[in-house]
C-alpha cells in the first residue's frame, strides 16, 4: 500500500527532459534510426515483439529506441500501445508445415526430407569478439545455394506415422479458443491458455524454469525433435466477405521437443510433445517454452508433481516480465505513511522489551 | 498464397490471389500503379482506413488445437466506386494508404473490363518480385543445408 503524494512536478518533468537527453547521448554520435534496429539488432526486435505480444517490426524498434534499449520497458511500451488498438478478429491457425523455411533443424534425425538447414546461426560461431565490426564498412553478401523447392514436413508428424509418438488431439473448428487477455486465467489451465501465457512470458524466466526441468527438477529428458525459423501467411476472414484473405506474412519460431513416457494402463509406451512457437527468430525462447510447455502437461499425463516447473500456478502466475516488473517497481513509489506506522511499531516493541528486564535471561534458560 | 482448401469459385480464388498480393505491395508501389492507369478512378470511402490489430493463432504442436499466439498491427479500409462495386483493403502494419489503394484496386479488379490491364501492370509484376524474393531465400538457406556422409567403420 503507498498512498498519494502531491508536488514534485517540476522534478519530475525536469526528470524527463533529462532522460531524453540522455537517451540521445553524445550528439555528436548520429542519432540511431528505428530503421537501423530494426534492420540491425533485429534479435532485439524479435524478443519485443513476442514478449509485447504485438507482431510489428517498427513500433518494436520505435520501442527500443524510446526505451535506451532496455528490452522490459520497450516491451511494456508495446503492450501499453496495443491496449489501444481495437481487435478486428482472429486469423486463421497458422500452418508452420508451409513455412518460408530460413533455418531448420532436427537433433534426432540426420537425414531427414528436406534436409537439415543451418541457415543464420551463432551455433557453430567461436564467440570471439569480432573487432572487425569496430570499423565501420560494408559487409560482404552471403553465400547462395542451388534453390530446392523440396518439402519440409515436420520432424514428428513422421514419428506420429508410426504411432511412436502421442498424436496431437483433434482441434474442433467450434471450440471456443481461450484468451488471457480477455478472461483471467483459471486453473487448472487448458493447454491453450498456458501456450499463450508462455508465447508472451519472459525468455529468461522460461530459461531458468526450462534448465531446472534438464537438471532434474520435473524428470523430462527432451530432444529437440525440430527448430525451424521462417515466415509463415496469415489468413484472416473478415465477417463482411466471408473467405479467408491473407494479409501479410509474420517471422515465427517454432520447437517441437520430443520427450519420453513410460505408457499407461491405457496407452503404450510412447514419446510425447512439448511445443514452443513464438514471433520472429526467438530460438533459445522457443526450446525454453517447449520444455515448460511438456512439464506443464505432468497433471495430463499422470506424473508426480513435486517441481517448480511443473507447478501450473506458480509458473503461469510469475511469467509475465510486465505484470513482474510493475509489482516489483512499485516498491519504488512513496511508501512514507506506511512505513511510519511500521516504525513506531518497531520503536513500541523495543520499548516493551527494554521494559521488561530478565525477559531475554528466561528465554535463554528456556532453551537449556 | 493460396487457401489451404482450394475454393471451388474460381472468381473468388482469383479475388484471393490479388488481395494477398496487394497485402504484400508497397503503397509506393501500388501509388505508381495507380498513376499509371490514367485517369484517376472516383469512389467514396465506405470505411476510412482503420488501424486494429488481429490475434495471430497457432496450434498446439504444430497440428493440434488452436492457441492464441499474439496480435499483429492490421489496417482497413472499404471503398466504393461511382458504378457500386466494393472493395476491400486488409493489409498487414499501419500503413492506411497501402490499406486504401488495396481497396480500391481490389474493387478496380472486379471490373472484367479494367481487370487485364491491372493485372499485367500491377499485380503479376508484384508476383514476380515475391516469387524472386522467396527464390534468394532458399537459395540463402540452401548454401546452409548440412551435407552428412556417414561414416563406415573398417574403411
Amino acid at each position: 500500500m503507498y498512498v498519494a503524494v502531491k508536488g514534485g512536478e517540476a522534478a519530475i518533468a525536469n526528470a524527463e527532459r533529462l532522460l531524453a537527453e540522455t537517451r540521445r547521448g553524445d550528439p555528436a554520435v548520429p542519432e540511431i534510426s528505428t530503421a537501423q534496429i530494426e534492420q540491425q539488432l533485429g534479435l532485439a526486435v524479435d524478443r519485443v515483439m513476442t514478449e509485447g505480444s504485438l507482431y510489428d517490426r517498427e513500433l518494436a524498434a520505435l520501442a527500443l529506441k524510446q526505451a535506451c534499449g532496455d528490452q522490459l520497458e520497450a516491451v511494456f511500451l508495446l503492450r501499453a500501445f496495443r491496449t489501444t488498438l481495437p481487435r478486428f478478429g482472429a486469423s486463421q491457425p497458422i500452418d508452420t508445415g508451409r513455412m518460408q523455411v530460413a533455418r531448420r533443424i532436427s537433433a534426432t534425425f540426420k537425414d531427414l526430407p528436406g534436409g537439415q538447414i543451418l541457415g543464420p546461426s551463432f551455433d557453430y560461431t567461436h564467440r570471439l569478439l569480432d573487432f572487425s565490426l569496430l570499423a565501420a564498412g560494408e559487409t560482404p553478401g552471403g553465400p547462395r545455394g542451388e534453390s530446392d523447392p523440396e518439402p519440409m514436413p515436420h520432424v514428428l508428424a513422421m514419428l506420429d506415422r508410426e504411432g511412436l509418438i502421442e498424436s496431437e488431439i483433434e482441434d474442433s473448428p467450434d471450440a471456443p479458443v481461450p484468451d488471457i487477455t480477455r478472461e483471467p486465467t483459471t486453473y487448472p489451465a487448458d493447454r491453450a491458455a498456458r501456450l499463450q501465457t508462455l508465447a508472451r512470458g519472459d525468455e529468461g524466466f522460461l530459461l531458468a524454469l526450462g534448465y531446472s526441468v534438464q537438471r532434474g527438477y520435473g524428470r523430462n529428458h527432451p530432444f529437440a525433435g525440430e527448430i525451424r525459423f521462417g515466415t509463415v501467411e496469415v489468413e484472416f476472414v473478415p465477417e463482411e466477405l466471408g473467405f479467408p484473405v491473407s494479409i501479410g506474412d509474420v517471422a515465427v519460431t517454432e520447437c517441437e521437443m520430443i520427450n519420453q513416457f513410460k505408457g499407461s494402463a491405457t496407452e503404450p509406451p510412447q514419446f510425447t510433445r512439448g511445443y514452443g512457437l513464438a514471433f520472429g527468430h526467438c530460438e533459445r525462447k522457443t526450446m525454453a517454452m517447449a520444455l515448460v510447455d511438456r512439464a506443464l502437461r505432468a497433471r495430463e499425463l499422470g506424473e508426480e508433481i513435486d517441481s517448480p516447473a511443473q507447478d501450473e500456478e506458480f509458473v503461469l502466475a510469475h511469467s509475465d516480465n510486465v505484470e513482474a516488473s510493475g509489482f516489483v517497481q512499485h516498491l519504488k513509489l512513496p511508501h512514507y505513511v506506511d512505513f511510519q506506522s511500521e516504525l513506531v511499531l518497531v520503536r513500541e516493541l523495543r520499548r516493551r522489551a527494554a521494559a521488561a528486564p530478565g525477559r531475554r535471561e528466561t528465554a535463554l534458560a528456556g532453551d537449556e | 498464397m493460396s487457401s489451404k482448401e482450394p475454393p471451388v469459385d474460381p472468381e473468388m480464388a482469383a479475388r484471393q490471389r490479388w488481395m494477398a498480393l496487394l497485402a504484400r505491395a508497397s503503397a509506393e508501389r501500388l501509388e505508381a500503379g495507380l498513376a499509371a492507369l490514367g485517369e484517376p478512378p472516383r469512389y467514396d470511402l465506405l470505411r476510412r482506413p482503420e488501424t486494429g490489430m488481429v490475434m495471430v493463432r497457432g496450434r498446439s504442436g504444430g497440428t493440434g488445437p488452436r492457441f492464441n499466439l499474439g496480435e499483429m498491427t492490421v489496417t482497413r479500409c472499404v471503398v466504393r466506386l461511382a458504378d457500386g462495386t466494393m472493395g476491400h483493403g486488409y493489409v498487414a502494419g499501419r500503413d492506411r494508404r497501402h490499406a486504401e489503394l488495396a481497396a480500391l484496386f481490389d474493387a478496380l479488379l472486379q471490373q472484367p473490363e479494367a481487370r487485364p490491364t491491372i493485372l499485367d501492370a500491377v499485380i503479376d509484376p508484384v508476383a514476380a518480385d515475391l516469387a524472386a524474393a522467396e527464390r534468394t531465400v532458399r537459395e540463402k538457406a540452401a548454401a546452409t543445408k548440412v551435407r552428412f556422409f556417414t561414416m563406415v567403420r573398417g574403411e
